[in-house]
């Protein structure tokens, strides 16, 4: 919900493009045939990413008629989930994860960088090349503080920022480089920094473990060694 | 019914159904339980939490509306559940609630139309502290359009969601809806569109404070100050159970009351905001004219001038009565024109191809309430919606609740509910026999099948033919037997089965309505006696006299030599026999406009000065004089007449919803409403 | 004593190794699939419980007696298994690493469990702005359809097993199963009324079981080893090995598998680096995500993390998401943070904490800077009592038991905050007169 409210200037109408409408068939896929309308967060994201980062009102139109979905009941959906952004964004814009775990690690300074580059919170900055917002935990905490970037390149997930290495990145968006998602220190993703400690045995990675096991542990006897491969379980029903 | 389960409620144990929720069962033991979200007509939500009761043993009090007796587990011991409603975990529970459903609350209370039958200001009296400790701003909503019935008021919205259950589930258009999320949470209609349900103003009653409201009625009156009378309704023949709410000589608004049998606890939109047309184009005194223009009048005048046309020729008198028309007045204008010869009389202005046959061949057998035991229904040349729009609701929850099958043989509306089109030919009818159409099948199996047929059908030429077919339907599908009668005629008038019940038609060699608007054209015919009949064309009656009885100045008020001004159903104590045939009384709740007199009044003067009195004093004994219609066998087979079907597609009435009768075309809400709708037609096409 | 590596479930944790499906075979991925489901929906479900396992999604209900609750037969509504992977609470980020990283086991979970279920689909609900995550584990899927290890005669067990990828768009609430369940409909993500339970009427009105990807993921090695295996870790009750995230102010902030009951200290110390400026520099521990309370110092030095020692705290295990909070912290700041993120994750739905959620936060944002009465401290913790137990569902407790144990352990904060705001207020009035 950067805005409940929608924009004030609103393209007339909207369709998709074919490669979104690929897309869009390829997830309608995933539902029962009568169950459609499990589509709509999928088509409304498919939609926001077709039309630089935001939803016009006419597509929720678009995607009530294709689910057979009212359009307030489009509506309920688009202003109940933080994600979809119902007025224009920057081409790069930055989600700053400011909930408590990045809090604690500095999403502050983060803060106060967007604010004096870019300027207040939603606002599109003058070249159009920037908004941010802040937004509640990205669940990468023990990368804090980190951001979000969602751009036509995708959505990454930038972290271990610290005040340097944001402005960095920001420069780095700035001049049309596409930077490498993931830490800004040196570790490995989650691991932690330093000499590692766990998973250093070799034999996790060796072949070892594939190899067919001897016994199932707690198996019935009879059916511990000789593959029962005529025992179909029951699924006559199932479909 | 359910296995009976034992439950403790407040220390005392009881035996009921499994299937009761706790909030029947505590109730149902005496015991008061709050609530705001819970509406026994809507699906359970359970966001308010007011109606939290203590399950003794389980970890949280339990919303008492969302939980049955079947879902209790009994104690370790074995003992019944315990059940408290009146602990303190409860009475925490409930101020909590209340606490916090105020905190964002206004409490403009003096300003809000809601004040004094409003639900949060009740349930504050008795689980509301005296002070606040909510020393934040409060939360401002935007206003949201809903179009010219509802006003909305939403900082007062406490998110109980009734009116969206209401306008999806009953009205079964989805345009209401909860959009954002948290303490941003706003009911709103997309893009604040107006409301399109002919029920919409159902969701005014339903919201428990006073964030939906009328429009109509905003800052009008106090609901203390009102005068409450319970009558019914006559917007259109479904009879619906109304409280009309007064002050002085004005109506103020319109209420639905319960009748489970016939509008459960809903009413239209016309019945509802109707009133204003009370107040406007009404005559008040009588009316002559000279010189081609209506000049004021004494009763006595008028009433001489009209008696010396009817001593005319009896067979070129005739008399047709009108939608709005009560059985007493019928009975009255009847015993009149036979007292005087007169043969052309009759109540179906329409033309409709009814009466004179067996009475459950007009009736809407089943009963309104029947519907809810019907599992397929065969629509023909009807659109309820439009003709009925508490039966309309009532086959949607048949959809619902009995998965009914519905088809549809006429225009292709848009109803609340799929539809089978089965054609728009009535001709079709008699395509209804190939077993391979699986709505035919439908019929055939169903076990309480059910045809409803309207006006759309009956007032063709060929009405009478296609009545036959339909009949021919139910013989075949045996939709009328000992147990049940799924034969359904739906009248959109108010008057016509009481009119029909006491035969006001034409007697052996009198005209029809069509045949004495023929004659008259002609000549034909000397003087034509209007009662409140409206809805015919007299524009082409150059020399007949005509004279017309009735409480507005419409159609007929327009072209009639003389003006009787009638009361309306407001202001009169008579009786209606809706489309089931039930005959109910409506209240006088104010009285008659200036000179206006109650119609069978009128019609007992107007008899005095023929010299033919009518032989009643008092309306005891004018309906003493009524006898209750007869039912006798009935063989759908042999209604209508045989006949050929014309071959010309079945038409919807091509009068608007909102302006079905001279009350509705008087008010000015109705204009608004027909406007806006076609505002919004327009704008989505 | 650390958890021995062979005992780690999620070898490939930090993405070291390949993802993919021969890297994750060669570490045991996959082995033996086939021959489990052999042994039929009956046998798995008993190893499940005799294992031990706990929900890992928070709330620790015991996995294998929750799909007991199924429909033993599948009638005319088919079941479903969808996964919970709306990894969204404070603090928590490890089922992000089992799907990025070890999205194998993630599969070969959800065939063994849905096939208990007598599910023939699975859904796993990936929270929105998991992107990357939502590619690999939908990459890892078409590898193991190509493999034949899912879709017709799965594993060559003769069962069919379809498996898709659904994906929210950004609210927390819908990490609760049935606001999962009807995002996942295509509705608002609002907690529906129980009974009727998910197992009776879920996804589509059809038997259906949600769980965590860690509860899922994790049961193909309890069954390749055995249910004494994984029990034979951590205290009756609270067996198995879990992985814990540990963020805040540590010296090395990591994702980390370990035994259940390890203590906090050992933690910490051990795999985090330690408390940024040594333990003695602790001041509290968030142990298990954002909706449980906070413990100080004192409790941090000897609990354990598991689901009945962190209760008699009156914390709570939850997804062991241990936030650390070191002397430099403004617990009220630290709190009303989290107050926010509740205000700003409450669906709506029912009033004690559509309402409640943001009374509590303005009232601490003002105590933040000692705008407040002293009162108002009682008034806060009352008004968390009435939120509590009175919603749907958990998220009102939820909201409530962060300012529960502000309140409890650092209520001395909060006083000292208004009593300098006084302090400096009555200077002021003093100077101007």
């Amino acid at each position: 919900m950067v805005s409940s409210k929608l924009a004030a200037n609103q393209p007339d109408s909207f369709a998709f493009s074919d490669e979104a409408e690929e897309k869009i068939t390829y997830w309608r896929k995933k539902y029962p045939t009568d169950k459609q309308r499990s589509a709509v967060i999928p088509m409304l994201w498919i939609a926001q990413k077709d039309h630089g980062g935001w939803i016009p009102e006419a597509a929720m139109r678009v995607i009530g008629d294709r689910l057979d979905m009212a359009y307030i009941r489009v509506m309920e959906v688009v202003t109940f989930y933080s994600m979809f952004n119902l007025a224009p964004v920057g081409k790069h814009l930055i989600q700053v994860c400011g909930t408590t775990p990045c809090m604690l690690r500095g999403s502050g300074d983060l803060i106060k960088i967007c604010q004096s580059r870019i300027g207040s919170a939603g606002k599109v900055s003058d070249d159009g090349n920037f908004s941010w917002m802040e937004v509640e935990c990205l669940g990468a905490c023990v990368n804090a503080p980190m951001v979000q970037i969602s751009n036509a390149e995708g959505d990454h997930y930038y972290e271990d920022l610290d005040e340097a290495s944001m402005n960095t990145l920001l420069d780095e968006l700035a001049t049309g480089n596409a930077p490498m998602p993931g830490p800004r220190v040196a570790r490995e993703t989650s691991a932690p920094i330093g000499e590692a400690i766990t998973l250093l045995d070799k034999t996790l990675y060796d072949g070892s473990r594939g190899k067919r096991l001897k016994s199932i542990p707690n198996a019935p006897a009879k059916a511990s060694k000789a593959k029962p491969k005529t025992k179909k379980p029951a699924k006559e029903t199932g479909k | 019914m359910s296995e009976l389960r034992k439950v403790n409620i407040d220390g005392v144990e009881y035996e009921m159904p499994g299937h009761l929720t706790l909030m029947q069962a505590c109730e149902t033991a005496g015991a008061e339980i709050p609530r705001f979200c819970y509406h026994e007509r809507l699906s359970v939500a359970g966001n308010c939490r007011m109606c939290l009761v203590e399950w003794e043993g389980a970890p949280k009090p339990m919303a008492s509306c969302a939980m049955s007796l079947n879902d209790l587990r009994p104690n370790r011991d074995g003992s019944p559940a315990n059940i408290r409603t009146n602990s303190a975990t409860v009475k925490k529970a409930r101020e909590g609630v209340m606490e916090f459903l105020l905190i964002n609350h206004p409490l403009d209370c003096p300003i809000c139309d809601q004040g004094g039958e409003c639900d949060l200001q009740d349930q504050a009296l008795g689980y509301g502290r005296s002070e606040t400790r909510f020393e934040e701003d409060k939360r401002a909503v935007e206003e949201k359009n809903m179009g010219p019935l509802v006003k909305t008021n939403m900082t007062r919205c406490i998110q109980c969601t009734r009116c969206v259950r209401f306008i999806s589930e009953v009205a079964g258009v989805e345009e209401l809806g909860l959009i954002n999320r948290g303490e941003g949470a706003e009911i709103t209609t997309y893009l604040q569109a107006n409301l399109t349900s002919e029920l919409s103003g159902n969701v005014i009653d339903l919201c428990p404070v006073g964030a939906l409201t009328s429009r109509p009625y905003a800052y009008n009156a106090r609901s203390w100050e009102l005068r409450k009378t319970e009558s019914i309704d006559v917007m259109d023949a479904v009879g619906s159970a109304i409280r009309v709410d007064a002050r002085g000589a004005e109506v103020m608004r319109i209420l639905p009351r319960l009748n489970e049998d016939i509008n459960e606890e809903w009413i239209s939109d016309k019945t509802r905001f109707v009133w204003d047309g009370l107040k406007r184009q009404r005559l008040d005194k009588p009316f002559i004219r000279e010189n081609g223009r209506l000049r004021g009048a004494s009763w006595n005048e008028a009433l001489m001038v009209i008696a010396e046309r009817l001593k005319g020729d009896p067979s070129r008198i005739g008399a047709i009565a009108g939608d709005l028309a009560d059985i007493e007045s019928v009975k009255a204008l009847k015993d009149l024109m036979e007292s005087l010869g007169v043969r052309s009389m009759d109540c179906r202005q329409d033309g409709a191809a009814i009466g004179g046959q067996a009475r459950e061949g007009y009736l809407f057998n089943s009963g309104i309430a029947g519907i809810d035991e019907a599992d397929a229904i065969l629509l023909i040349g009807v659109n309820p919606r439009v003709d009925a729009p508490i039966i309309n609701a009532r086959i949607r929850k048949a959809w619902l609740e009995n998965n009914a099958e519905i088809g549809l043989i006429g225009a292709a509306v848009e109803l609340t509910y799929p539809y089978t089109n089965l054609g728009n030919q009535p001709a079709d009818l008699n395509e209804l026999t190939s077993k391979r159409n699986p709505f035919v099948r439908a019929m055939a199996k169903a076990k309480k099948p059910m045809i409803i047929i309207g006006m759309d059908a009956l007032t063709r030429t060929d009405g009478a033919q296609i009545l036959r077919a339909a009949g021919l339907l139910a013989a075949k599908w045996k939709l009328v037997r000992e147990d049940w009668n799924g034969f359904n005629v739906l009248h959109n008038a108010a008057g016509r089965v009481g009119a029909l019940d006491v035969g006001f038609l034409p007697r052996q060699d009198g005209l029809n309505t069509r045949q004495m608007l023929d004659a008259a054209k002609k000549n034909d015919l000397d003087t034509l006696f209007l009662l409140g009949a409206d809805e015919i064309e007299l524009s082409e009656i150059d020399d007949t006299f005509v004279i017309y009885q009735g409480s507005h100045g419409d159609a007929g008020a327009h072209r009639a030599d003389v003006i009787l001004p009638g009361v309306a159903y407001t202001e009169k104590s008579t009786t209606y026999a809706n489309t089931e045939g039930r005959w109910q009384q409506t209240r006088a709740a104010v009285g008659p406009k200036g000179e206006a007199k109650e119609d069978w009044k009128i019609l007992r003067a107007l008899s005095d000065n023929l010299g033919r009195v009518l032989p009643y004093d008092d309306i005891a004994a004018l309906r003493a004089s009524i006898t209750a219609p007869k039912t006798s066998k009935f063989d759908p087979a042999k209604l209508g007449k045989a006949g050929k079907i014309t071959n010309t597609a079945l038409a919807p009435n091509p009068n608007s919803f909102w302006f079905s009768n001279p009350i509705a075309r008087a008010s000015e809400t109705m204009s608004r409403c027909a406007s806006s709708q076609s505002a919004q037609l327009e704008a989505a096409e | 004593m650390t958890l021995a590596d062979k005992d780690r479930i999620f070898t490939n944790l930090y993405g070291r190794e390949d993802w993919r499906l021969p890297a994750a075979k060669k570490r045991g991925n996959w082995n033996g699939t086939g021959d489990f489901l052999n042994l039929g929906p009956e046998w798995i479900v008993e190893q499940i419980k005799a294992s031990g396992l706990r929900g890992r999604g928070g709330a620790g209900f015991p996995t294998g007696l929750k799909w007991s609750f199924m429909p033993k037969e599948v009638g005319a509504r088919p079941h479903y298994l969808v996964v919970n992977a709306d990894e969204s609470e404070p603090g928590t980020c490890k089922d992000r690493d089992m799907m990025r990283h070890d999205p194998h086991l993630l599969i070969e979970g959800c065939l063994i469990a849905a096939f208990a279920m007598r599910a023939h689909t699975a859904y796993i609900y990936l929270r929105g702005e998991y992107v990357f995550e939502l590619a690999r584990v939908q990459a890892a899927i078409d590898e193991a359809y190509e493999a034949g290890l899912i879709g017709k005669n799965a594993c060559g067990s003769g069962w069919d097993f379809d498996l898709f990828v659904h994906h929210g768009a950004g609210a927390y609430i819908c990490g609760e199963e049935t606001a999962l369940l009807e995002s996942l409909e295509g509705k608002k993500g609002q907690p529906r009324l129980k009974p009727p339970f998910p197992a009776n009427a879920g996804l589509y009105g059809c038997p259906t079981t949600v769980n965590n990807v860690e509860s899922i993921a994790v049961t193909g090695t309890i069954l390749r080893r055995g249910a004494g295996w994984f029990s034979s870790f951590g205290r009756p009750g609270n067996v198995g090995t879990k992985v814990y995230c540990i963020s805040g102010h540590v010296n090395n902030p990591c994702n980390v598998e370990e035994a259940m009951s390890i203590p906090l200290k050992e933690l910490i110390e051990t795999h985090a680096g330690g408390v940024r400026g040594g333990w003695e520099n602790l001041k509290a521990v968030i142990p298990g995500g954002s909706s449980v309370p906070c413990l100080p110092r004192d409790i941090c030095d000897t609990v354990l993390m598991d689901f009945d020692a962190l209760r008699d705290h009156k914390s709570g295990l939850g997804t062991a998401g241990v936030i650390v909070m070191d002397q430099s912290t403004d617990m009220v700041q630290a709190i009303t943070r989290l107050a926010y993120f509740y205000k700003h994750e409450s669906c709506g739905q029912c009033t004690p904490c559509r309402e409640g959620t943001g009374w509590m936060w303005r009232v601490l944002t003002r105590m933040c800077e000692g705008r407040a009465e002293m009162s108002e401290i009682d008034l806060l913790l009352d008004v968390s009592t009435q939120i509590e137990g009175h919603t749907i569902c958990a998220l009102g407790d939820a909201a409530a038991w962060p300012v529960q144990g502000l309140i409890r352990h650092f209520r001395h904060e909060i006083e000292a905050k208004i009593t300098n705001y006084r302090v400096g207020k009555a200077v002021h009035q003093v100077a101007a007169e």
